[in-house]
This record gives structure tokens, sequence and C-alpha cells, in this order.
């Protein structure tokens, strides 16, 4: 009761600046003194210079400080966290490549030992074979030559034989003459009796 | 004064704690004042307190700061984009104001600063004021397109710019009438029906079994008026977010 009726003594110089005082009269003016409930609280007009001019200075004093102390410094908080999580998520990433490249040498590696083991083993096979055919030809050649050897002692026996096979031939014809006429024949006859055989 | 106490206005109030006059304007301070301040340094002291160790992992005050603004961060670049982001300091510091000043005012015996009407419309003043002035300086008359929206046909056009000349004039009145309007309703109901129990207690031991459920119905209550609290406070931000996007790319 007291608050509402001191209220309308204030809202009459407020509106006029003037001390009518006796009826609601100010352009609030809504009879207040006569009815403690007269007027809806949020919507007198008496109320709204103060209420204005409070939330100005609160709003504005509550936007500087957030705007000039904690919005820089939650900002800066996750600014740096974000930067931590990034750092660290780099590092991660230099680390992968790092664990990435070491493989992948691993691998190279492997395969010029691969390449360089068939390598070996080729040459190795190579120079076995290419020994092999070596020896093969060297005997082989020692074989040509023994058969021609042979093939010539063959020859020559054949032809010491057959040189031989004209005495034989005589002194069975001498014998054989012997034994079937009795009378020796001379050698010159037998001879050329055994050639124009022969022959 | 025992009949005030039931009175479900009574509430509202403005009681005049140091009165003060300039100009011939009544600027006294008021409960009004006193709760505008208290939200001030509720809030203030909150996220300047639970910030002060900076810690990299933070605990749990400074991750409600820190929810706070990476909530209202997304708020405004989902609307307005990175551009917007010079009013982030604007929209972070109106939710935060909202917000508080709600849920102060769901404390008994407390004013609710954002049940006055004079105090949102102030607050949607202040959010419209800047789209306009922003809007018209960064962008000239080119502004203006902001009524003229793309592929209408000329013959509809003046009816469309007609009425999105109104639905711009309505926005502060919708944007300080929404929340106003949330505010007193539910302190009214709560009111109302904590005053049912009140009464019915005073009829003897029928009417204390019988004021079980408006006591049952002011706790719920209560807990929708937290969950209030916050939307009001929630949409209040985005729809000043949306209302930004507007003055930063008129053209839709």
């Amino acid at each position: 009761m007291f608050v509402t009726s001191a209220f309308a003594q204030e809202s009459a110089p407020a509106a006029e600046g003037a001390h009518t005082g006796t009826e609601g009269e100010t352009h609030s003016g809504t009879g207040v003194p006569a009815e403690a409930h007269g007027t809806f609280p949020p919507f007198d007009p008496a109320t709204f210079p103060s209420q204005l001019l409070w939330l100005a200075i609160t709003f504005g004093l509550f936007y500087l400080f957030l705007k000039k102390v904690v919005m820089p410094r939650l900002g800066g908080i996750i600014e740096v966290r974000s930067d931590r999580i990034t750092q660290d998520l780099d590092q991660a990433a230099k680390l992968k490549g790092e664990a990435d490249a070491a493989v992948a040498a691993y691998e190279q590696e492997l395969a010029e030992a691969k390449t360089k083991a068939n390598a070996i083993g080729q040459q190795a096979n190579d120079a076995a074979k290419a020994e092999a055919e070596a020896a093969r030809k060297k005997i082989e050649a020692a074989l040509d030559k023994k058969l021609g050897e042979a093939e010539a002692s063959i020859a020559s026996i054949k032809a010491n034989a057959m040189k031989e096979v004209g005495t034989i031939a005589e002194d069975t014809a001498s014998a054989i003459v012997d034994a079937l006429v009795g009378g020796k024949a001379s050698k010159a006859e037998i001879a050329a009796a055994v050639k124009s055989v022969a022959r | 004064m025992a009949a005030d106490k039931v009175d479900p206005i009574h509430q509202f109030h403005i009681v005049k704690l140091i009165p003060i006059n300039i100009g011939g304007y009544d600027v006294s301070f008021t409960n009004s004042a006193l709760f505008m301040v208290a939200t001030v340094l509720v809030a203030s002291a909150f996220l300047y307190l639970s910030t002060s160790s900076r810690s990299l992992i933070p605990g749990r005050l400074q991750s409600v700061s820190e929810m706070g603004y990476e909530f209202v961060a997304n708020m405004l670049r989902d609307a307005a984009g990175n551009q917007g982001m010079k009013f982030f300091p604007f929209v972070f510091s109106l939710f935060m104001f909202v917000l508080v000043a709600n849920l102060l005012g769901l404390f008994p015996y407390f004013f609710t600063v954002t049940s006055h009407i004079i105090v949102t419309f102030g607050l949607a003043a202040l959010v419209i004021g800047t789209v306009v002035v922003y809007g018209f300086t960064k962008h000239g008359l080119g502004f203006l397109k902001l009524f003229v929206p793309h592929g209408v046909p000329v013959f509809l056009l003046p009816l469309v710019v007609l009425i999105e000349v109104i639905s711009f004039v309505s926005r502060p009145v919708s944007l300080s009438v929404r929340l106003f309007a949330n505010m007193l309703a539910g302190h009214i109901t709560l009111k109302v029906f904590s005053g049912f129990v009140v009464s019915l207690s005073a009829l003897g031991a029928v009417g204390i079994a019988g004021s079980v459920l408006p006591l049952a119905m002011a706790v719920a209550l209560t807990a929708l008026e937290l969950l209030v609290a916050f939307l009001q406070a929630y949409v209040f931000a985005v729809l000043t977010c949306m209302y930004l996007n507007d003055a930063l790319h008129p053209g839709h």
C-alpha cells in the first residue's frame, strides 16, 4: 500500500515536473492513490524511465565486461585447447608418417635384397651352366680325339693286316702247293699267282 | 500486506529503494534495478571465477561457461555465418543476461527482471536497433532489399513489400512480448498454485490433505519454469542471430 501510493506521488512530478499531486492526471494517470492494484505493474509507464536507465547501465556494463574480460579469456582457453589438440594430432600424423616411411624403406630394402639375391642366384646358375658346358665340350673334344686316334690305329692295324695278308697267302699257297703237287714252286711264281688272285 | 502475499500480481510490483529524480524523470533505484545489478553480478562472477584457472582440462564450472560460450558461438555461426561473429559479444551478453535474469526470478521472493515488458522491449529494441543501424551503415540503401524478396512477380510486389515491412516492424514486439509473456504467465501460474496450497492449508486437516495436489503442481511448474527460463533465453538469442543475419545479408 505504502509503495504504490508513494509511487503515485513520485510519478506526478516525473510526468510534469510540477507538484500537481491532487488527482491521477499524470500520463500514467490510472488513479493509483485510490486503487492499490489499479495498474498492472509491468504496464505502468511511470516505472519505464527508471527500468530503461538501469537496464542500459547494467546491460552496458555487462556487455563491456564480457567483451573485454570474459570472452577473450574463454576464447583463449578454447583456442589454446584446440591448438593443443591440433598440435597433438599433427605430431601423431608426423609420427605415423615416420613409421610409414620406415616401413616403406624396409620394404624397399627387402625388395632390393630379393632382387640382388635373385641376381646372384642367376649369376651362379649361369656360371655353373657355362662351366658344365665347357667341361662337356672339353670331354667331348677329348673323346673325339680319342675316337680319331682309335680310328687311325684301327686303320693302320687294318693296313698292316692287309699288308701281311699277301705274305700269309704266299706262305699258305706255297705250303698247299707243296702238299698237293709235291714240287717246289718258285717264290716268284707263287707271289705272282697270289697277286693275280688278290687283284 | 497479508492479502498481497496471495495476490499473484504482487511479485511484479516495483518498489523504490533509492529514489532518484533526474531532469524530471523518475529513475529511482528500484527492486527491478537491484535485480538487474544482481543478474549482471551473478553472471559476471560465474563467468569470471569459473574460468579463472584457465585449465586445459576444464572443471565442471569451467565446462558450463565453455558450453555456454560455444553454444552461443555455434548458434550465431549457423544463423549468420562467420561474418556474424563480430556480434558474438552482443549475442552472448544478451543470452547470459536473459538466462540469468530468468533463473534468478525462479527463486522465491526474487524479482523477475524479464517479467516487465519495458525491459524485454528495451532488449528487443536494442537488437532491432543494432540490425537497422548496422544494416544501413554496411549496405546503405541496399539494406532495403530486405523488404524485396527475389523472384516475386511485379504485380505482387507492393503486397509482398508491405507484408515484409509489417513483419519487420513487428519483430521487436514479438521478440519482447514472447519473453515477457512467458515469464509473466509462468510466475503468475506458479504463484496461483502456491497460493492454493497456503489457502487450503488454512482450512484444517482436510485442506492440508487437499493441498497436496496444488503443491505437486507447483513443484512440476517449477521444473517447467526452469525449462522455460532456458528456452526463452535460447529463443531470444536465436531470433537475435537470425535478425542479425538479415542485417549482414539483406538480399535474402
